[in-house]
């Protein structure tokens, strides 16, 4: 080992995917001892490095040297056999497991018989927990205890096996602040005793608060790299979405008017309400308005969605629509109240075998047909909205799992277009579009709109929520924490919220 | 065959696409085919109308079965207790009528119309208590109807102590083993019944509903479809023609004991499978579930025909199972493709 060398060092690294390029030239290092954190936008390349690290992918251009030795991973095995561990934001834990176990998964110890040898393994589980000065019984299966904990085991087990560089990705996302706060204390014990840790992470306070240097990504470029010492949040927002970089993103780096409607009636009201991933949410939805919601992954605001929808049931708080109180026992009783919730997930909404008018008519059959389906009147109503959508090809006696992506999420729509809804819930209602498919949407929204419809978008993505929103709201660990109302926002306010 | 749109042409797809995507439908009308040609070369007197009405007559038990069970396996869920409900509901029909003195059973004798219609009571609330398991509770279908299979030939048990019943009340005893001319009363029940079937799955908005929670669940739950509604109403639609199959039943063998009806669990699911609707939901039908009973009903009474070594002829049944679950599994995957 060449002394001075840094731990990990990375020289011209190249990487495209079928002629996408998703990473030009970067070169990164990481010190030993040092917590990096490295931020971006989805996309923006930071993943693609990571999994290039962590042997993932195997196949790119440039070179990389860990501890001064030229280094070329075949595999996420010899990477971890080379010292990288990571984290994902899922977590990879057996619940019904032990806490011994999980920290043991793969290394177990095992005697002369070839048996697990159990207390060799509570034995150096308790020493490697109490080492980093996780205070858990390793006996209590992980799946009982807080997803704080399960994470920080999940770090021990990969340091247990021998990881000299950890890859933390979003660790903070899910976390309570004094879960974060024990988080930070075990990442600075990990570093002091020489090993590594990158951070990627949206949240651009913990970033701030734990690493010691900073680096940004943008459209596959490695930006910059700083002390954390030197910089704030403001200098980081500026090189993640690039002011001066206008091109596509003019609109939304400059200050958007945002078209509040105050006097508008309320439709939809959400008064402290809780459920799965989301707390003491209130809100209103406002007729001829379009309300967005906005928040990185995690925050809480597609649980939302789906509980406004009566996929998941509240647990506190209370819904009102047109001012009468609104309980949702299940989506049909939320389709009959006038909501409409067109998910993320096309295949989550569509019917791949069956035609396309049977895809359009499903949400509205009970309104066209009391016993008898008519599949004459599906059909013309079909008909109608496949041709006012622009869907090709425009014939709606076709599979639907024929039609391109593009034209299925038309599809997803014109379900709920054909009687209007009273609320309408769009979640991720762009993602994986391309350029042209975007701006159809934002075309029917704005159309949507006219006719006074309530609206929510709900997105990670902040180019979704400016393009189509009226009125802003930003949540953030499952709360909301900011309103943009009047006035205007831009893209790196909004991310300072988040 | 199937209610999807087999009338609507190939678009530019082509033929051979479209003929990949119906191989759901085309196998077992093939295998139908040639199972007829076989035997009638076999055996001169196969194919002639008494054996034709024989195999009617043989499939009509299984046939209002195989009804209910269709809507259960277009939900993609199983019911495993349609036999044992059938034939807990024929002894309970029987335990209502008045029976010979030399019966020794404790039995609760009334009116006619009274003991069918407790009877029918009886199969809703096996069918209730199913769906509340399966949609309240959250216990899969394939648990929950194993235990309700047991519960079935618990209240058989119970009902009849080891003891044979033969009386059951007139109009079921005529529906089960009387006739119409030449036609028994039973086969004009069984089709009755796929008729009705039909319609509801082909031409009511619950019929549509049942084939997209088949299809997609989670779409449908999205499309405000009340999924748990039309899952706890394909349940007791089962157990209902359940009941009904146990009740005429009883009066087409003569006679209401435990265990009469052992057979015709494995009889149903392989009628509607071997027909060739999807174990995985959403595609087939009742014409497809027609296709599987003949298929069945031909098979095992052609074999009876030809004099087979009557021990083979549990093994070929079992083969001819097999051979349809691939051919369901692979259809669905070249429908996937196709």
């Amino acid at each position: 080992m060449q002394s001075g060398a840094p731990l990990l060092e990375l020289r011209g690294i190249s990487k495209s995917f079928g002629g996408v390029t998703a990473l030009s030239s970067v070169d990164f290092t990481l010190e030993a001892g040092e917590i990096h954190g490295l931020v971006g936008e989805n996309g923006a390349g930071k993943s693609t490095l990571m999994k290039i690290i962590a042997g993932v992918h195997t196949s790119f251009e440039g070179e990389m040297r860990i501890a001064g030795q030229p280094a070329r991973h075949r595999s996420a095995r010899s990477a971890r056999d080379a010292g990288i561990g990571m984290v994902h934001q899922e977590l990879s834990v057996v619940p019904e497991l032990s806490v011994a176990e999980n920290v043991m998964l793969g290394v177990q110890p095992v005697n002369r018989l070839g048996l697990v040898d159990w207390p060799g393994m509570m034995r150096r589980a308790r020493a490697l927990l109490a080492e980093l000065g996780i205070d858990v019984d390793p006996r209590v299966p992980i799946g009982s205890l807080p997803l704080g904990l399960q994470q920080l085991v999940e770090i021990a087990r990969v340091l247990s096996s021998g990881a000299r560089i950890v890859i933390l990705d979003e660790p903070t996302s899910a976390l309570s602040p004094p879960e974060v706060e024990v988080l930070f204390g075990l990442l600075r014990r990990v570093r002091d005793s020489g090993r590594s840790i990158v951070f990627i992470s949206h949240f651009l306070e913990d970033v701030l608060a734990i690493c010691d240097r900073v680096t940004c990504f943008r459209n596959g470029r490695l930006i910059e790299t700083a002390p954390v010492a030197a910089i704030d949040k403001g200098w980081i927002i500026t090189r993640m979405i690039g002011a001066g970089h206008e091109e596509l993103e003019a609109g939304y780096t400059g200050e958007i008017r945002l078209d509040s409607r105050p006097g508008a009636p309320v439709v939809l009201a959400c008064e402290a309400a809780s459920g799965p991933g989301f707390r003491e949410v209130s809100l209103e939805a406002r007729a001829g308005e379009v309300l967005g919601i906005y928040g990185s992954m995690g925050a809480g605001q597609l649980d939302l969605a789906r509980a406004l929808f009566g996929r998941t049931a509240l647990s506190g708080g209370r819904l009102s629509l047109d001012g009468r109180p609104l309980a949702l026992r299940n989506t049909a009783a939320a389709r009959r109240a006038g909501i409409a919730f067109v998910p993320e997930s096309r295949r989550s909404m569509l019917f791949a075998q069956e035609p396309v008018y049977r895809n359009v008519s499903i949400s509205i059959l009970g309104r066209i047909s009391r016993l008898w389906v008519k599949p004459a009147v599906e059909r013309e109503i079909a008909q109608r909205q496949v041709e006012s959508l622009g869907i090709r090809p425009p014939s709606v006696q076709r599979r639907l799992g024929t039609l391109s992506g593009g034209n299925q999420q038309k599809v997803a729509l014109a379900k709920w277009l054909t009687h209007l809804p009273r609320v309408l819930v769009l979640s991720e209602p762009t993602r994986g579009m391309d350029v042209g498919a975007k701006e159809e949407v934002v075309r029917i929204v704005r159309g949507l709109r006219e006719q006074g419809i309530a609206m929510l978008v709900v997105s990670t993505e902040p180019e979704t929520v400016l393009s189509l929103a009226d009125r802003i709201l930003v949540m953030k660990r499952g709360e909301v924490c900011e309103e943009f109302a009047g006035g205007t926002v831009s893209k790196d306010r909004l991310l300072a919220a988040a | 065959m199937s209610t999807s749109d087999s009338a609507v042409l190939p678009r530019n797809g082509g033929g051979l696409r479209w003929l990949r995507g119906q191989l759901r439908n085309i196998a077992p009308f093939a295998t139908l085919l040639v199972l007829v040609a076989l035997f009638s070369i076999a055996s001169p007197s196969f194919a002639t109308l008494d054996n034709v009405a024989n195999i009617a007559r043989q499939v009509s038990v299984t046939a209002i079965i195989a009804v209910g069970l269709t809507f259960v396996i277009l939900c993609a869920e199983i019911d495993l207790s349609v036999a044992s409900v059938a034939n807990a509901v024929g002894i309970m029909v029987a335990f209502f009528t008045l029976q010979d003195q030399s019966v020794n059973i404790a039995n609760f004798p009334l009116p006619g119309a009274a003991a069918i219609a407790l009877a029918l009571l009886g199969s809703v609330a096996l069918g209730a208590v199913t769906a509340f398991g399966v949609t309240v509770i959250g216990i899969p279908s394939f648990i929950m109807t194993l235990a309700m299979l047991q519960i079935g030939a618990g209240i058989c048990a119970m009902l009849v102590r080891g003891q044979i019943a033969y009386a059951v009340p007139a109009p079921i005893e005529l529906l089960g083993s009387g006739s119409i001319g030449p036609v028994p009363w039973i086969v004009v029940v069984a089709i009755l019944v796929l008729a009705i079937g039909h319609v509801v799955l082909s031409y009511t908005r619950f019929g549509r509903y049942v084939y997209m929670v088949g299809g997609n669940r989670e779409a449908a739950e999205y499309s405000g479809v009340n999924v748990k509604l039309v899952l706890a109403a394909v349940l007791i639609i089962s157990a209902v023609c359940s009941g009904i199959a146990g009740m005429l039943g009883v009066a087409h063998f003569g006679s209401a004991q435990q265990d009469e009806f052992d057979n015709y669990l494995l009889d149903a699911i392989s009628a509607v499978v071997v027909g060739g609707t999807s174990l995985f939901g959403g595609q087939g039908g009742i014409g497809n579930t027609v296709v599987g009973l003949l298929v069945l009903g031909v098979l095992n009474n052609g074999l009876d025909h030809v004099r087979i070594d009557s021990f083979l002829k549990i093994l070929i049944r079992g083969l001819i199972l097999l051979l349809a679950l691939v051919i369901n599994v692979y259809a669905q995957r070249l429908r996937a493709k196709a």
